[in-house]
């Protein structure tokens, strides 16, 4: 040990600034510490619908995920770290999928697998299907299709594995679990009259008192943002038509918000392509 | 005697451990290589032992039937008549075929007379609701809509990916004689020729017209 | 528990006789349905007990196949607007005597069949769920589907989701101009929610789960009850998150000891309103959603509607029956789903018995096999979608073909003809052999599964039971026999039997009938040759012309008699969707007798009887 260089272990190809040489180790470490994470990655045994069929057609010795260290599907949340929802997420279902999250032990994934878990897929109008799991629980990768086949499922995992190859540990964003105090639970969706998201609980309430004032609730006249109009040339008219519907306008200034970052988010990408 | 049943069973999960070890030393180096056509044989009826797709190392088939999500059939970018023109004249037939309802599309209209124009000015396809029914390219009376075979599609966000656009839907016509070639040489014979059927038309029209003046 | 008789006992008459004898016995309550394209009768409902038991006893009509509401919302009179719907068959095989009883819609109420057909339990608690039809007489009225406080009785016509667009597809929006849209974006919520206008979140309570223990006897203090042995009953969970319900399944035990007392099935976590869906549907856009009603035999489903809908279809002008081939290919691809299942669901019932995954495995390996032919001919692994009205959507190629291009790197290019005979043949005999040698002696199977979860033949009858299920109690029906579609009545093949009703035979009759597809598969292939190049397109309209009527299709799926009642409102609205869609489900209806069955037996051995009825939730819920 006595000729150990520590400058040596902190010595990267790339240039740094004065300040944080001597830090560096942290990232071979993160290196690995994703290593470890992704290539033991345990999927909750845990099928919602038809792309469970296509979830344990992977499983199988065709396609065989335990390739990539997934071989052990745990039926209890709580040796598991990644949970493919795969399939429809109806709304008498999302109660205990929740709590299934909640009980999982950090690092957690959650891979929405097949476009109803994603966003509702074809089934999205039904009354009783929660149209996208990421209403309820942070998503980390979303695999399309319907159902995805088991190569595309594969292409998922491998995706997932690729975010976290990208992760680094002096990110707390990357790794919250060694932020301070335990994490938040999520909160679980009470089964009312129609599903009610405690999150929402005070949207629900100033709802129901404009109600009682006679005003009008329900459906909510967004400004149209052409957000996925290729051509600007013909526009809607845009903004400014919010009738006279009950609009609370920070809610509505916040969504705006996003959809404009989600806005710019897009055109980032397409100039990234082009 | 009792046991024997086990021992019957025990006996078939030994014989399968083995062939796929048999099938391995037959096949041996030549495994993995992907010039040699043992993988077609390793994945059919031959097969005796389990065979793992080195998914993503090698990758099995897609038939050319196989229908994942939709795009769109534009001309290539070097046509010389209409390079990257559309294929589809917003007939609006795939919209309403759609079983979820997950196809929009704006058909565009002269600006002066307001009168529609064969061609989308946007076309959206909500993967997210989309259940790759194929009833789209199937009732499309242009060729225009196709089953793509690009199954890779995972993604970190679907706010802003999972709605594909008209940009994002289009792809060339060498695209889809690539994917599927039996299929598309079929439809080429059913429209008359590898163009676009409209353009087909035309120029019928144009040589029943010049042999017209011709005769006078 | 019921007073039914066994199906030799009484003499069967034909439909049109034993509607007679009907109206003769009852003639002030019996009277004939004189809608347009509808057949059967209308009983009071006063008299509905009384006349389902001639039906039953008198008549022989002892299988009740569907019992389903219809709501007339806009189309009926006010005072008789909601009607059930029973669909009853001679379990020797025949016709349907079709019976229906109508209440008015503001206060729905018929009664409960079920101390007539225990299989009816289920299927009324349905049409209260989602109907809101009560049905005095029921020993348990509950709603199965939905939770208990969810508000409204979503199938009434009047009744709105939150999504809800239009009353039918396709939607307006879409196109000349789509400007798209989420549906969550104009949702106050951002979510599919819609609360009561007075809604009062002080005065929310969840009942969903209390509900479900009402009734079994909890808090009753055990000390009281006369016998030897005081233990206190325990309840058990299973499900809906548990390894071998498959599916999100749950069950509610209580346990004395080891032994199960009572088990209520608690169902609803995948349903996805596919009925709701359906009737906004038009009658094409339904085609690909049957595929995901019992996911593992999508084929079977698809050929299901299409029955049902080819009948209303024939009653209208320009109608033309698929070709011969189209037939054959139909019954082709029915018999390899059939295999396709069975393969997963003995498979699955192995692992529930703790061969962990490894049959399940060998099973797998070769309905892959299917799964590829599937792929080349139909374009898709699991969802096929491929029946259409009168044919199917294309000829099976000539080669499975595909090409070296970006997503692909491996050419696979194979004879679809030689593949298959290689499959029928060689390959699935050989594996059916192989597997049988594997399982079927192995003692730890039999001691785990003869005697256990039996169901006696007359009960099995009385309770709906189809499929293997049924015919593993010793009852020969068949649908493919009892009622022939397509073209099986020139086709050569057993009907296999159980004779204990326990789980081995189910296990028995599915291996038995796996050998049996394959026979059928072998009659098929000469024809498929011989019918080369004859065409096997159906109607090529995307919105076809229904007349007015109703129908009910059924066809033998491997899981069961799977039925679809359609009604058609034909061209009364200008629109061209189904005014009623139901699936008789049998996963869904199979399951009524599976608190019978575990009735007594250890708690270990509930896995493996939900197992040999093998139910996929996908149509269980719907
Ligand atoms: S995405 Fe498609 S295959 Fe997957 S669960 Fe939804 S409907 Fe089924
Ligand atoms: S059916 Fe074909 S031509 Fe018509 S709008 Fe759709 S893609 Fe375009
Ligand atoms: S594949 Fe089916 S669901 Fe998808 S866009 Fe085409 S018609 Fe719609």
């Amino acid at each position: 040990m006595a000729d150990l260089n520590l400058n040596e272990l902190h010595d990267t190809e790339f240039p740094l600034p004065e300040q944080m040489h001597g830090n560096v180790a942290i990232t071979s470490l993160s290196k690995l510490y994703n290593w470890s994470r992704r290539s033991s990655m345990w999927p909750l045994l845990f099928g919602l619908a038809c792309c469970a069929i296509e979830m344990i057609g992977t499983a199988a010795s065709r396609f065989d995920f335990s390739r990539f260290g997934m071989e052990v599907m745990r039926a209890t949340p709580r040796q598991s770290d990644l949970m493919i929802v795969s399939g429809t997420v109806t709304k008498k279902m999302v109660v205990p999928i929740v709590r299934l999250y909640n009980q999982m032990p950090e690092p957690k994934y959650v891979m929405a697998m097949g476009a109803c878990a994603s966003g509702g897929g074809p089934f999205k109008e039904g009354y009783n299907v929660v149209s996208g799991i990421d209403k309820y629980l942070p998503v980390d990768v979303y695999v399309p299709g319907c159902p995805p086949t088991p190569q595309a499922l594969l292409h998922g995992l491998i995706t997932l594995q690729k975010k976290i190859d990208g992760q680094s540990l002096a990110n707390l964003d990357d790794v919250p679990w060694y932020g301070v105090g335990p994490s938040e639970p999520t909160p679980i969706p009470i089964l009312g009259p129609d599903i009610i998201d405690p999150r929402q609980m005070d949207t629900i309430r100033r709802q129901a008192e404009l109600a009682a004032l006679g005003q009008p609730i329900g459906l909510r006249a967004l400004p149209d943002v052409p957000v996925y109009k290729p051509k600007p040339k013909k526009a809607v008219a845009a903004a400014a038509v919010v009738e006279e519907v009950v609009v609370d306008e920070e809610d509505a200034a916040r969504v705006m918000e996003l959809r404009q970052a989600a806005l710019a988010r897009k055109r980032a990408y397409d100039a990234s392509k082009s | 005697m009792y046991g024997k049943g086990i021992m019957r069973g025990l006996s078939v999960t030994l014989k399968h451990f083995f062939q796929t070890y048999v099938d391995d030393l037959r096949y041996g180096w030549r495994k993995y290589s992907p010039k040699e056509d043992n993988f077609e044989m390793r994945q059919g009826m031959a097969a005796q032992g389990a065979f793992t797709v080195q998914y993503p190392d090698e990758k099995l088939a897609v038939p050319e039937r196989f229908r994942f999500v939709p795009f769109l059939v534009v001309n290539e970018d070097d046509h010389p008549e209409a390079p990257g023109k559309d294929w589809c004249t917003s007939c609006g037939i795939c919209a309403k075929v759609c079983p979820p309802q997950c196809i929009w599309i704006v058909r565009s209209e002269d600006p002066n007379t307001g009168r529609p124009i064969p061609e989308p000015e946007a076309f959206f396809i909500d993967i997210d609701i989309c259940m790759n029914c194929g009833f789209c390219a199937e009732f499309c009376p242009f060729d225009a809509i196709k089953m793509d075979h690009d199954y890779e599609l995972a993604s970190y966000d679907r706010t802003t990916s999972h709605i594909h656009d008209k940009d994002h839907l289009s792809k060339p016509t060498s695209y889809w004689n690539r994917i599927a070639p039996t299929r598309a040489a079929e439809e080429a014979e059913a429209r008359g020729g590898w163009e676009h059927i409209d353009v087909i038309k035309e120029r019928k029209k144009a040589e029943k017209a010049a042999a017209k003046a011709a005769k006078k | 528990m019921t007073d039914q008789v066994l199906p030799e006992k009484v003499e069967t008459t034909d439909v049109d006789s034993a509607i007679a004898y009907l109206k003769d016995k009852f003639p002030s309550a019996v009277s004939d349905d004189t809608r347009d394209g509808y057949s059967g009768v209308i009983v009071d409902k006063n008299k509905l007990v009384d006349v389902a038991r001639a039906i039953r006893d008198e008549l022989g009509y002892n299988y009740l196949s569907s019992a389903t509401a219809v709501d007339y919302h806009t189309l009926g009179e006010p005072d008789s607007d909601m009607e059930m719907v029973y669909h009853a068959y001679p379990i020797t095989g025949g016709g349907a005597l079709v019976f229906k009883a109508q209440t008015p819609r503001d206060n729905p109420e018929i009664p409960s069949l079920v101390n007539v057909w225990p299989g009816a339990d289920f299927q009324e608690r349905e049409a209260y769920d989602l109907m809101g039809i009560r049905f005095p007489g029921h020993p348990n009225l509950k709603r199965i589907l939905m939770w208990e406080g969810f508000l409204g009785h979503p199938l009434r016509k009047d009744w709105k989701e939150a999504y809800y667009e239009e009353d039918h597809k396709p939607f307006s929006s879409r196109w000349p101009s789509g400007n798209v849209w989420r549906a969550e974006e104009k949702n106050a919520y951002g979510k599919n929610v819609r609360y009561p206008d007075d809604f009062d979140l002080s005065r929310l309570n969840d009942v969903s789960e209390e509900s479900l223990y009402e009734g079994l006897g909890l808090g009753v203090d055990v000390q009281a009850i006369e016998g030897t042995m005081h233990t206190d009953r325990l309840v058990v969970n299973m499900g809906p998150h548990h390894p071998s319900t498959h599916g999100v399944f749950r069950m509610v035990i209580t346990l004395d000891g080891e032994t199960i007392d009572t088990l209520e099935p608690v169902m609803g976590y995948l349903h996805r309103n596919h009925e709701k869906i359906g009737e906004r549907n038009t009658y094409l856009h339904n085609m690909p959603f049957t595929d995901r009603l019992d996911y593992l035999s999508s084929m079977g489903n698809n050929l299901g509607y299409a029955l049902a809908v080819e009948q209303l279809m024939a009653l209208g002008p320009r109608w033309n029956p698929p070709s011969y081939r189209a037939e054959v290919i139909r019954v082709l691809m029915a018999e390899l789903t059939r295999i396709v299942n069975h393969l997963w669901s003995i498979g699955f019932l192995l692992n529930d018995l703790g061969a962990f995954f490894t049959p399940m495995l060998y099973a797998n390996n070769e309905r892959e096999k299917i799964l590829d032919f599937f792929e080349g001919v139909a374009g898709s692994r699991l969802m096929c979608n491929y029946v259409r009205f009168g044919g199917v959507f294309q000829d099976i190629p000539e080669r499975i073909h595909s090409v070296q291009n970006m997503v692909n790197d491996r050419v696979r290019d194979f004879d679809s003809m030689k593949f298959l005979t290689e499959l029928v043949s060689e390959r699935l005999p050989r594996f059916l052999d192989e597997y049988e040698y594997y399982l079927s002696e192995n003692e730890i199977i039999k001691a785990r599964c003869i005697n256990v979860g039996v169901l006696p033949p007359d009960e099995a009858v009385g309770y709906s039971a189809a499929g293997p299920l049924l015919r593993g109690s010793g009852i020969p029906y068949d649908v493919r026999r009892a009622d022939p579609y397509s073209i099986y009545p020139e086709l050569d093949f057993d009907i296999p039997v159980g004779e204990r009703g326990d789980i081995y035979d189910r296990y028995t009759v599915r291996i038995r009938e796996m050998r049996e597809s394959l026979r059928i598969l072998r009659q098929l292939l000469p024809r498929l040759e011989a019918t080369k190049g004859e065409s096997v397109a159906g109607t090529n309209a995307h919105t076809p012309r229904v007349p007015v009527g109703e129908s009910y299709g059924r066809v033998e799926n491997p899981k069961g008699e799977l039925g679809f009642y359609v009604v058609s409102a034909g061209d009364a609205k200008g629109t061209q969707n189904p005014w009623r869609y139901h699936v008789r489900a049998p996963s869904f209806i199979n399951l009524t007798p599976l608190g019978r069955m575990s009735h007594k037996q250890k708690v270990a051995d509930v896995v493996t009887v939900l197992g040999s009825i093998d139910i996929v939730l996908g149509e269980t819920d719907r």
